[in-house]
């Protein structure tokens, strides 16, 4: 029987040992599940961890602690074998285009390896067709098959790495700032594709992104995180009409408005204060040095993640 | 002698590769005084990076060549000036904020290190003085525990963190002109507000001119004193940004705008976006670059390069419909005139 959710984190932690008795806790005890077919949005300050979640999810990190539950299937005991499987179906769109391409293949080589890895297609000239069909369908012209990375500019290169993760019809995507560097009518396109690939073939996403106007076009559900943390998580449209963690206030109002005259007006709360680290982080929540509702708890006890109501969660000890 | 700080005219960039000669770059004009900012904003692919690396003379050549025109820089002329002679201009006049941070980071050495021989290079001062400036920087730009920043190797940073460390650097040096290629695009919008405010901060502080490249149209508004929209290796429009977001003449400004997110449109789950792909730049189309995507594509388009237009002293436009014997179209806007973007984009409060 297929679960409703094809993917649950239990616990989850991925630590880095940064030196000598320090620990840099990247991902610190998070929980979340996602529906199939659905879109979890995950935002947040940079360095709290996103990266981290999705390698993790796809197996390019192992856990420090914590189930990763895949299809019903626990990816921490899966053995050789069944791991190639699963890597096949959870494909991961890097953030950084520059560094994930090689670059001695040439773009139609790179798209065309990991139907090679898992015998798709029966020939070269097979494989081909299918590298031509993904290039147009990221917009890119079958030409640059045979170009190198470099000869790319930002934007294309995303494109690839793109055309390279669907190549091989995975289940779920971990797309981590899949669409930053592109220009906005190329987001949109892009964005319009995975979501036709999720009406048509039930695809399920993780999208990590900054830009929070497209995380919340695109998300059935969002996670923020912060430190290592998870601070806030609700459904639809809950979490931008009516965040409730500090963080996600602040985040939200530091949201660009691309509209000069309004923009001329907005006054952007800048988060003031230090920004912990997270190398062996002290009990208590993570924000409170630069939380501007922080009482004396804040400083002590780290607080949990709540229903604040229908399914809405938020960790923080002074939600009104 | 120029009255512009910077002055880039016509300027013709190609890469010759196996396949064929790429015409990245095709007749780009635009000028910047000082303490302004300019913002360019194109499609992805359409010369923006290639124009300001070429400013600084960082294309290789080849497989890069600069087939003409001129860079005017206080009046005088970088476009035949060797890698060496640049080197001059390099971090002290201008400095660069590269879009991609792992590549543009030495990862062999300690980040901090990186940025205080870049000081010493271009600053009178000591050691010391270079370390202490350098941790500064690093806590200006909001990087947790600056001290041990400093020590760290790149891949042990976040993708965001390698970028604050690169824009610490570019800012460090105090540059007559900032280039910054995608500056926050790989930051969170906390962050990003931040390093906005520290870029508007060290421009009224040192008089720092800043060429901004962004796909971001709300890093645009906010920043921006003037803005220059390219399309396949041209500036196809430019002006002021209340004649770029109120009245657009271009179609593909058009485009651009309509396809930033509708937030109110959250259920109907197809965004616009503009149709088709950007010419090949192996073999350019002689009319119109835009015109096979262009709705409004008209017979002359397809045969003659438009001309650009001046609408006002500011604002100018490369396109036929602005001509008297065009027909009158009326753009995609909004009621108010605004092209459905007002209150699109930041109103998530
Ligand atoms: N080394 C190279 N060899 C061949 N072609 C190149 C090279 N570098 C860039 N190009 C081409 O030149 C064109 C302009 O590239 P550029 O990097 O300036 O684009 P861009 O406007 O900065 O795009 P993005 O927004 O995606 O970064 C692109 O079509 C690209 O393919
Ligand atoms: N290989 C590594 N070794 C040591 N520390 C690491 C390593 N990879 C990541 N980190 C640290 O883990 C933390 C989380 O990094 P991660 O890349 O997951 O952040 P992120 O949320 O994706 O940030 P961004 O939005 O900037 O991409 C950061 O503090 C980073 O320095
Ligand atoms: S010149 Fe013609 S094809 Fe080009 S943008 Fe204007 S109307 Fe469209
Ligand atoms: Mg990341
Ligand atoms: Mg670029």
């Amino acid at each position: 029987m297929l679960s409703e959710q094809i993917l649950e984190v239990k616990n989850l932690k991925k630590y880095f040992d940064v030196g000598p008795r320090q620990v840099l806790k990247a991902v610190d005890d998070i929980s979340f599940s996602i529906k199939r077919g659905s879109t979890l949005g995950l935002v947040g300050e940079s360095g709290c961890g996103k990266t981290t979640v999705g390698r993790t999810l796809v197996s390019l990190y192992e856990a420090d602690g914590g189930e990763i539950i895949f299809d019903g299937k626990d990816i921490m005991s899966a053995n050789k074998k069944e791991l190639k499987q699963l890597t096949r179906r959870m494909q991961m769109i890097y953030q950084d285009p520059y560094a994930s391409l090689n670059p001695f293949f040439t773009v139609g080589e790179i798209i065309s390896e990991g139907l090679i890895i898992h015998k798709i297609g029966a020939n070269k000239k097979e494989r081909m067709e299918i590298v031509y069909e993904l290039l147009e369908l990221v917009g890119l012209h079958r030409e640059h098959a045979n170009r190198f990375p470099h000869e790319f500019s930002g934007g294309q290169r995303q494109r690839v790495g793109i055309a390279r993760s669907l190549a091989v019809e995975p289940e779920f995507i971990v797309c981590d700032e899949a669409i930053s560097a592109l220009d906005v009518s190329i987001q949109a396109q892009i964005v319009n594709l995975l979501v036709d690939f999720q009406d048509k073939m039930g695809l399920t996403y993780l999208f990590i992104a900054h830009d929070l106007s497209m995380v919340r076009y695109i998300s059935d559900r969002t996670a923020v995180m912060y430190l290592g943390k998870l601070v806030e998580l609700g459904d639809g449209d809950e979490v931008y009409s009516h965040p409730v963690h500090p963080y996600t206030q602040g985040l939200l109002s530091a949201v660009p408005i691309a509209d000069p005259r309004r923009e001329r007006s907005h006054k952007v709360q800048l988060l003031e204060g230090e920004v912990q680290s997270p190398i062996n982080p002290k009990p208590g929540c993570r924000f409170f040095k630069r939380c501007p509702k922080a009482t004396g708890i804040c400083s002590e006890v780290t607080p949990e993640l709540i229903d604040v109501g229908s399914g809405h969660m938020a960790a923080c000890h002074n939600i009104d | 002698m120029s009255k512009h700080l910077l002055e880039v005219k016509d300027l013709y960039v190609s890469f010759d590769t196996y396949a064929g000669e790429v015409q990245a770059v095709r007749g780009v004009d635009f000028t910047l005084d000082g303490g302004e900012t300019l913002a360019i904003v194109g499609e992805s692919g359409c010369g923006k990076s290639v124009t300001v690396q070429t400013i600084m003379k960082l294309n290789p050549e080849p497989p890069s060549r600069i087939k003409g025109g001129s860079i005017l820089y206080r009046g005088e002329e970088l476009i035949n000036k060797t890698n060496r002679e640049m080197q001059a201009y390099r971090g002290k006049e201008f400095s660069m904020i590269f879009q991609d941070s792992m590549t543009s980071l030495n990862p062999t050495m300690r980040v901090g290190r990186q940025i205080s021989e870049a000081i010493l290079k271009h600053r009178k001062m000591d050691r010391k003085e270079a370390k202490k400036l350098a941790v500064e920087m690093l806590a200006k730009v909001g990087l947790p525990n600056p001290d041990k920043c400093y020590r760290q190797y790149p891949h042990t940073l976040s993708g965001g963190m390698r970028q604050r460390v690169m824009i610490a650097m570019a800012l460090s040096c105090e540059p007559a002109i900032l280039l910054a290629d995608e500056p926050t695009t790989a930051l969170d919008v906390t962050t990003q507000a931040q390093i906005l405010e520290l870029m508007k901060e060290i421009k009224e502080r040192t008089g720092t001119s800043i060429i901004l490249i962004t796909h971001n149209l709300g890093v645009v508004s906010r920043m921006a004193d003037r803005i220059a929209i390219m399309y396949a290796g041209k500036i196809v429009e430019r002006g002021l940004p209340d004649d770029i977001f109120y009245r657009p003449k271009h179609p593909y400004t058009w485009g651009l705008l309509g396809s930033m997110p509708d937030m109110s449109l959250r259920t109907d789950r197809k965004l616009t976006s503009i149709p088709g792909t950007p010419p090949d730049l192996f073999a350019p189309p002689e009319g119109c670059a835009f015109a096979s995507r262009c709705p409004y594509c008209m017979h002359v388009c397809l045969k003659h390069e438009p001309p650009v237009f001046d609408m006002s002293e500011e604002h100018q436009s490369a396109c036929w419909l602005i001509d008297s014997r065009a027909e009158m179209v009326v753009p995609p806007l909004g009621e108010d005139k605004t092209l459905r973007v007002k209150g699109r984009g930041g109103h998530v409060v």
